[in-house]
This record gives C-alpha cells, structure tokens and sequence, in this order.
C-alpha cells in the first residue's frame, strides 16, 4: 500500500501525474478507435467518467458487506449495470453518436482503468475518496481522449466539433481519421510528454501494477 | 481469484451466493428501469429516421401507404402471425392528387465491413430509382463512408434505369442504368448497387401483380 494521500492528490494523481492514458497506458482500446472527432471523444470520455464515478461511490460503500471471494464478480456487476444504463441513455438522448461509437459504450464494461480503480483504490478507501479518486481519473481520461480528437479532426477532417475550419482547399489527412492515425497520434504525444519528461530532469519512479495501481517506490 | 488474500475470513457459500443474487437483483431492477424510460424514445427517434428517408427518396409525396410483403404479394394488412414491428414492408407514396409516385424499399446486405442499410426509392412504370439514402453503414470513415456522405454519389441514382451497374467515375458509355462508383471505394459501392438490384430482383414480380390487381 502507498503512503497515505491528501484529498487534494487523490483529486488530482489522475488528471495528469498518473494520468490513466497517458502515462499508465490503460484503456488504450477507446483511447485509439472512437477519437476520430471531438463530439465521438466528449461522449466516450463522459460515458466512461459517468460508469467510473457511479461504479467507485457504489463499491466503496458496499465494500464492507461484499466477501473477498466474490469482489471482482461483485466489481463487475456493478460496473456492466452502470455501462448499460449509459448505453440506453445515450441511445435515447444522443443517437447519431451512440451510433458512431457503436460497441465501444458496451465496451467500457472491460475497461481496465474502471476495474483498476475499483480494486486498487475504491474497495479499500472511504467513499468520498473514492470518488475524488474517479473524478481524478476519469478526468483524465477525458483529457487524454480530447488531446486525441483534437488532432485527429483537425488533420483527419479539417474541422472541430463538425465545424470546417480550414476552407474548400484543404485536403483532409484521411489517414488519420483511420486506425494508423490513432496509433500516430498517440505515439507523437507520448514522444511529447515523455520528451518533456526528460528535460524536466529525473522524476519518482512510479511503479505500475497489473491493475492500474501507481505507486511511488519508497 | 485462486489465491486469497492473508487474512480473509471463512464465509460461508451462502453468503457468497446471497451477496451475487442480490446484487444480480438489484443490477436487472435498474436495467429495466431505465431501459422503460430509453426504450420509448430510442423507438420513436428511429421511426423518425425512416419517415425522413421514405420522404427524401420519394421526394416529398403527400402520403405514403405501409405495404407488407409476403410470398403471395404485398398487402395492406401484415400477414398472419407475424409480428407488423418485423414483418418485410415497402412505403408507397401518392403525390397530392392520389397517384402512386414510387415505393420506398428499405435493404440490407454486408458491405466492406458489415452490413449496409438503405432506403430507396422505386417506380415500377418506368424502372427508374427515385432516390438512395445510406440508413446504416460502418464502412471506413473517409472512404467508404462516402456511400453516405458524398453528395455525388447519392445523386448518380436519382433516376438510374434498373438493373443498375457501377461503372468507373467518368467511363460509362452513358447508358441510363450506369452509376459512377466512388475512387477508392470500389466494394462499398459495389455493395450499394448490388443491394438495389437484388432487392428488386425479389420485389419486381410483387410490385407488377400489385399494379394488376387493380390497387392505387
């Protein structure tokens, strides 16, 4: 277990130190397949902040009355019920991008930064924690999935949130409004970031485990 | 998990099963709550969809008719047994003064990567299609997606002569049954064509005793 955190770095970690995407690299499948616009990101990331933060409030509160044998089974349920309940949501209220995102709302189900979260944070802290904590992360993650749509409709279509920015002369980048553009992007901005890192100097090592857990080595 | 963790305590099967059920129980309360409330608007947004498209395929008739369409002919009334929600149907629409102007035909067939969905619109008379609108598609967006998206292509079927037959952009010898196919999205236009003619093929005979019987 990591050293005790203060609200404020439960909030935060997630937004960007230990950013879900960008520097844990989990739910790497959304991140890469519905970020070819702006509007496909924001109803991506707000599906999966809306899952992440019902899913933490709810496991943390019934932490204490699920046996340890049954958790994950219990974690998931939780979890499949909350994705299910914003995929009739945004079926019904927003059907034009439930349909471009098609099966990646059902999806998020197996999202590893939402399960992560359940076992390495909300399953052991009080329930305001854990929903700073959710809030941090799926912060995050909407953070990561707007840098991405950014780009990628900007070069891949020429415009933003649907509107043409650059006139009848520009030749969209198709490319990047394909799967290769989603790999491209995300490799330049982690050869960005990770760039950045390194002139900034030597930082604490974070440590990574298997379900999304960051930790600073002592 | 196999392993369990230092310290966890003996709990009996029963509570691991009550603990699941309940939560189960309480996980499909909420689904069905909600899925009351979604199901309603999801249906009527979808027949939204429809109606648009059988208007902009027969351009804008006054009315249109719903027609089911069983292996005898098509019908007023869906056929016995089968549910009118999924039954087969064609639209037909009458312009202002009561004349029929065309059918509207709804179709699907797999594409480049799954199936397409469209409406087009059909006048028997003359064989010309009236009008193609894409209903669902996950061709390649960029590419693909055009059979939607490319205003050009949508408008190359607007009056084509079936059977329809997708030729080069540009090449065609002028024939009316030609359609310029998208560069570069050669197989999602082939699969638009071939999902019309095959469609017809079906419906042709129907629509011809329809007209002989005598109705609209």
């Amino acid at each position: 277990m990591s050293a005790p955190t203060t609200k404020r770095e439960d909030l935060l970690r997630g937004v960007w130190r230990e950013n879900p995407v960008l520097v844990q690299l989990l739910g790497l499948c959304p991140t890469l397949a519905v970020t070819n616009t702006v509007a496909n990101s924001l109803a991506m990331g707000l599906a999966t902040f809306f899952v992440l933060l019902g899913s933490s409030i709810l496991v943390s509160s019934v932490k204490r009355v699920v046996p340890h044998q049954v958790r994950i089974s219990a974690y998931i349920l939780i979890i499949a019920t909350f994705v299910t309940m914003a995929d009739l949501v945004l079926a019904a209220v927003v059907p034009e991008i439930h349909k471009a995102l098609g099966a990646f709302i059902a999806l998020i189900v197996v999202n590893c930064i939402i399960l992560g979260r359940q076992e390495a944070f909300a399953s052991k802290r009080p329930v305001g924690r854990s929903a700073l904590d959710a809030i941090g992360s799926g912060g995050g993650f909407m953070v990561a999935l707007l840098l991405m749509g950014t780009f990628r409709e900007l070069l891949g279509s020429g415009s933003l949130l649907g509107v043409p920015l650059f006139g009848r002369g520009y030749e969209p980048w198709v490319v990047m409004i394909l799967p290769p553009g989603g790999f491209l992007t995300l490799g330049g901005i982690l050869l960005l970031l990770g760039w950045s890192r390194q002139r900034r100097g030597p930082q604490p090592r974070v440590r990574h485990w298997p379900h999304g857990v960051a930790t600073r080595r002592a | 998990m196999t392993t369990e963790a230092p310290g966890a305590r003996d709990v009996p099967s029963w509570r691991l099963l009550a603990t699941l059920g309940v939560a189960g129980a309480v996980a499909g309360l909420l689904v069905v709550l909600v899925q009351g409330w979604a199901e309603p608007r999801i249906e009527s947004h979808r027949a939204a969809v429809l109606q648009g498209a059988i208007m902009n395929v027969l351009g804008e008739p006054a009315r249109y008719d719903t027609l089911y369409v069983t292996d005898a002919g098509l019908s007023r009334r869906p056929p016995p047994g089968i549910d009118a929600g999924s039954a087969d149907r064609v639209y037909l629409g009458y312009d202002a003064a009561g004349h029929p102007v065309g059918y509207a035909i709804t179709a699907a067939e797999p594409g480049f990567q799954d199936v397409i969905r469209l409406i087009f619109g059909y006048e028997p008379g003359s064989g010309e299609v009236l009008g193609m609108q894409v209903l669902e598609n996950k061709e390649t967006p960029g590419l693909g997606n055009k059979i939607e998206k490319d205003a050009s292509f949508v408008a190359e079927f607007d009056g084509a002569r079936a059977p329809l037959t997708g030729v080069k952009a540009g090449a065609g010898a002028g024939d009316p049954g030609e359609v310029d196919m998208i560069t570069g999205a050669t197989i999602s236009s082939r699969a638009v064509i071939a999902i019309i003619n095959h469609r017809l093929d079906r419906l042709e005979p129907l629509f011809r005793s329809y007209v002989a019987e005598g109705a609209p």
